[in-house]
């Protein structure tokens, strides 16, 4: 096998040395009643030749060749990938390094992500963003955690019901076994969080709003806060498509104690929806309460400049049972491909694509309204709106996907029952004019 | 002595991206918008977000430059103890990146998606296989992830029996996430200590076991390297009071084909795709961390779980007993492709030798080393060993230094201060991709430096020379914290 090294000759100057006639006695000290006496079965092992042919027809076994065009988003967006990110990021040196441990060897990483975290607070507005989490959902179920473990009156929290369906059930995973709760906030006839609603929930440690949520609608975040502090409880939003904010007033602007939110779209492929990256960004007073990485400045013994692992005190591996989370790896690798990701794009781009994301989308919401697609909420979107589907669309949508490779629209009754017929669209800066009116034109 | 990898050669220094930002660069061209431009209403937006502004060659010039101040297993040996730094194949990035996979959008829907569902449900067969397991679930993003899931399953079983527990049993020898993640669960640690010969005695379980405790977590083989022989009867003693057993698996890579956990009292085990299964450690992430279960666990993994009726592959969630959902998507399907990729390109013969020339490689460490380097559990390890600085200590020479100055002989130190049980641990893991060449290159230079630690002391002490940055100072980092620039 060409990665195991040893020749015949190795192992039996090996096993001189540490005094074992066969590489089998190496676990003479586990009982042998504890040890297995049937093979593994799987199946033999492949050339990578063979494993090519074998990948190969598995992927091409999904809807996704390469000429697809994506009307979906729901979380997860097809945003143009520039060519220099893959190859920077394979460098080995970034791959196969473990945590930066050790500093002198990985001020590589260490500079990377200190920059990460500096373009990500500067994208949200916020004082402070962690190393990265898993994904959107895992970074928010942290941050309801914050709000209440902080809260010792309250043992609810106040989730939007426009929150991504998934992140409310993973709130709800990991807060549950502690004894707290959820306390969903119905939405609007505008497709909006229901602050009326909002406003009369009581005992609760937080307040949680996404936006855009996950209809696509722009929230009026500086609303809720005004809520929160009336409340005095934090005041958490969320994100979905991080490049709403190359054009969007920014969640620190409006006065979020706690950012959480998904990074896929910096340069990140789809891949299935993960690996993904978890944003999570706070103000000055909540740093130490942030679980997870931060790399910060320092200098070494000549006094030149370099970075560091930090305030690993609230961390598992010191803290264990007091720790704040229990996170150790993270997304590390992928907050360095959204890093890249910034830096490519630059001040300039971002607020150009993002421009051009909103762009499209309304243009495919006017395009398929003239198909006869009823419009929903008259409220201000970013890339995502809900429209409901005249009679027959699904079957449409299957044929689309078979024929053309072409997805178009989410069904929302999956997780909203009574929106019957509704379905969420998307489109990004990587469709044309073309593609939205081909689109416009089958689904007539 | 055999020549030693490290150097010291041209390396170049790099500002941060905003000191070469310049107004008016851009390194990506867009399209010309193509459809009518609609401007949302100025209360909505905010200003651009002041990123940098950079050419093309700017970007792949500063990155470039970071990655060759970063030390790889590409690089050389990297024999972080509990870490597994094993190679991590080309050939699965190449299968990862097919557009297949890589362009999948999560939400196109089962009838679209047999190909990602397929392997998943094959990987979760094999790692059930491999592990002697009922059912996996693939959901999980990385090893603590995996241990959390693992803690919601126990939590789950005793509410589901109508009567939650309030403790949970964990050794000095674990790894540091397990008492965050039990905690996570409302479960309160009781710490126990291995024995004289750094493994459980049964009595010290059977000492704290009660009805009002969940379980224990127990790592095997240990962080000390060392195999719990004693695994079974603990099982026993715990399951006779209704508890059940938690396996940290991030050690599996000792025994392959030796041992299936599942078939020896444990009930319910996390791999860490990133160790044993070859995956990339990313410089932290993103890892994948499976769960396995044993029969009577599976109605409660998380959520969605995939099913194969006929030929077809679909999710399916209503479960009624599940944890419920701990990723937004389906884990970290990335990382599970180049998983899958490993297992075939091994078989079960290649995945055998792994784990017998991985042991081979830590106890070939050990015995060579044990004179230079003070071993305190002086018998057969598994896939590590762990040696702390107690002769060194009368040179004033600590198990750091002896690791910074690996740096100049151009290794990655091993883990150091841990696991806990040892004072100053120097904890080797060499792997088995690591060539016998390789091994006693890194052999030598820990000889010379035991040697430099008698003979000049303070040159240790200084150590690393030849590493851009010397030994930074870390304490008025956390003191005052500087986080962004």
């Amino acid at each position: 096998m060409r990665y195991l090294p040893h020749t015949k000759e190795d192992i039996e100057s090996m096993l001189k040395v540490t005094g074992q006639e066969s590489l089998d006695d190496l676990f003479s000290c586990i009982p042998d009643d504890l040890k297995t006496t049937e093979d593994i079965d799987i199946p033999q092992s492949l050339s990578e030749w063979e494993l090519n042919g074998h990948m190969e027809a598995l992927a091409s076994l999904n809807i996704a060749c390469k000429d697809y065009k994506c009307f979906i988003g729901g979380g997860s967006y097809d945003h143009y990938i520039p060519a220099i990110i893959p190859y920077l990021i394979s460098r080995s040196e970034f791959m196969t390094a473990y945590t930066p441990y050790q500093p002198e060897v990985s001020q590589g990483t260490l500079q990377g992500i200190y920059e990460f975290q500096t373009m990500v607070t500067e994208l949200l507005g916020m004082d402070v963003a962690t190393a990265s989490h898993y994904d959107c959902g895992t970074a928010l179920a942290e941050a309801a955690l914050i709000a209440l473990r902080k809260n010792r009156k309250a043992n609810k929290i106040a989730v939007s019901s426009l929150v991504h369906p998934s992140h409310r059930q993973i709130i709800q995973t990991y807060i549950s076994p502690a004894g707290y709760e959820i306390v969903e906030v119905p939405y609007t006839k505008e497709g909006l969080t229901d602050m009326e609603a909002l406003k009369k929930m009581d005992d609760i440690a937080g307040i949680a709003i996404q936006s855009p949520n996950f209809f696509g609608n722009i929230e009026d975040l500086k609303a809720f806060k005004s809520i929160a502090d009336d409340k005095k409880v934090l005041f958490i939003t969320s994100f979905t498509e991080s490049l709403a904010y190359g054009l969007l007033k920014n969640p620190g602007s409006c006065g979020a104690d706690l950012v959480a939110g998904e990074g896929q779209s910096l340069g990140i492929a789809k891949s299935f929806g993960g690996p993904g990256l978890g944003l999570l960004a706070g103000t000055k007073k909540q740093m130490r309460n942030l679980p997870g990485r931060f790399i910060g400045k320092t200098k070494d013994t000549n006094g030149d400049d370099g970075y560091v692992l930090t305030l690993a005190t609230r961390e598992q591996h010191i803290r264990r049972e007091k720790a704040s989370s229990n996170i150790c790896s993270n997304n590390g690798l992928n907050a360095m491909t959204a890093a890249i990701y910034l830096a490519t794009v630059g001040k300039i781009g971002i607020r150009e694509i993002a421009q051009q994301n909103h762009d499209k989308a309304v243009y495919l919401k006017a395009s398929l309204e003239k198909s006869g697609f009823e419009s929903v909420f008259e409220t201000p979107f970013f890339n995502e709106f809900v429209l409901k589907v005249p009679d027959g669309f699904e079957q449409k949508r299957t044929t689309l996907a078979n024929d053309k490779c072409t997805f178009a629209g989410i069904n929302l009754e999956t997780f909203y029952p009574e929106l019957k017929q509704h379905y969420l669209f998307c489109a990004t800066e990587t469709l044309s004019k073309h593609d939205i009116d081909q689109l416009a034109k089958e689904v007539q | 002595m055999s020549q030693q990898p490290g150097t010291s050669g041209l390396i170049f220094n790099e500002p941060n991206l905003w000191d070469k930002s310049r107004k008016g660069r851009c390194a990506i061209s867009l399209p010309t918008q193509d459809v009518e431009r609609t401007r949302l209403d100025e209360s909505l937006t905010g200003d651009a977000p002041e990123l940098p502004q950079l050419s093309e060659l700017d970007i792949a010039r500063h990155y470039t430059r970071l990655s060759q101040w970063n030390f790889g297993v590409d690089s050389g040996m990297y024999p972080l103890g509990s870490c597994t730094m094993k190679y991590n194949p080309k050939t699965n990035e190449v299968q990862a990146a097919r557009q297949g996979f890589a362009g999948a959008h999560p939400l196109a829907g089962d009838e679209f998606s047999q190909g990602a569902l397929k392997l998943m449900y094959n990987l979760e067969r094999y790692l059930a296989e491999i592990t002697g397991f009922d059912a996996v679930s693939l959901q999980p993003a990385a090893g603590a992830h995996g241990e959390l899931t693992g803690m919601l399953i126990i939590h789950a079983f005793h509410a589901k029996n109508g009567k939650q527990r309030s403790k949970i049993i964990i050794p000095d020898t674990a790894h540091g996430t397990n008492p965050a993640s039990a905690s996570l669960c409302g479960y309160e640690s009781i710490n126990i200590k291995s024995g004289e010969n750094g493994i459980l005695e049964p009595e010290a379980v059977a000492a704290v076991m009660d009805e009002d405790t969940a379980g224990i977590m127990v790592t095997n083989p240990n962080t000390l390297g060392l195999f719990e022989s004693n695994i079974k009867k603990i099982a026993d003693i715990v399951h006779e009071k209704g508890g059940l057993v938690y396996g940290d698996g991030a050690n599996m890579n000792a025994i392959m084909g030796v041992v299936k956990p599942g078939k020896i009292g444990i009930d319910v085990l996390h791999l860490n795709l990133h160790k044993t299964f070859s995956t990339p450690h990313g410089g932290g992430g993103p890892g994948s961390g499976p769960v396995a279960v044993v029969e009577a666990l599976e109605p409660f993994l998380p959520i969605p779980k995939v099913v194969k009726e006929l030929d077809t592959y679909k999710f399916v969630t209503d479960c009624p007993d599940t944890i419920g959902r701990l990723h937004t998507f389906y884990g970290h399907f990335g990382v599970l492709i180049k998983a899958y990729s490993y297992i075939l390109s091994m078989g079960a013969k290649g995945l055998c030798d792994v784990s017998k020339l991985a042991v081979l490689n830590a106890n070939y460490v050990k015995e060579r080393l044990k004179g230079t380097l003070n071993l305190p559990y002086d018998m057969p390890c598994m896939h590590e060993c762990v040696f702390n600085d107690e002769f060194q200590k009368k040179n004033h020479i600590t198990t750091m230094d002896m690791a910074k100055r690996l740096l100049d002989y151009g290794f990655h130190p091993p883990t150091v201060y841990f696991p806990l049980v040892v004072d100053a641990a120097f904890m080797v893991e060499p792997t088995e991709t690591e060539s016998k060449e390789y091994i006693d290159q890194f052999i030598d230079a820990v000889k010379a430096i035991a040697k430099e630690a008698q003979d000049d002391p303070e040159k240790l002490k200084k150590a690393p020379l030849l590493t851009k940055v010397t030994r930074l100072d870390e304490v008025t980092a956390a003191r005052k914290p500087c986080l962004r620039g």
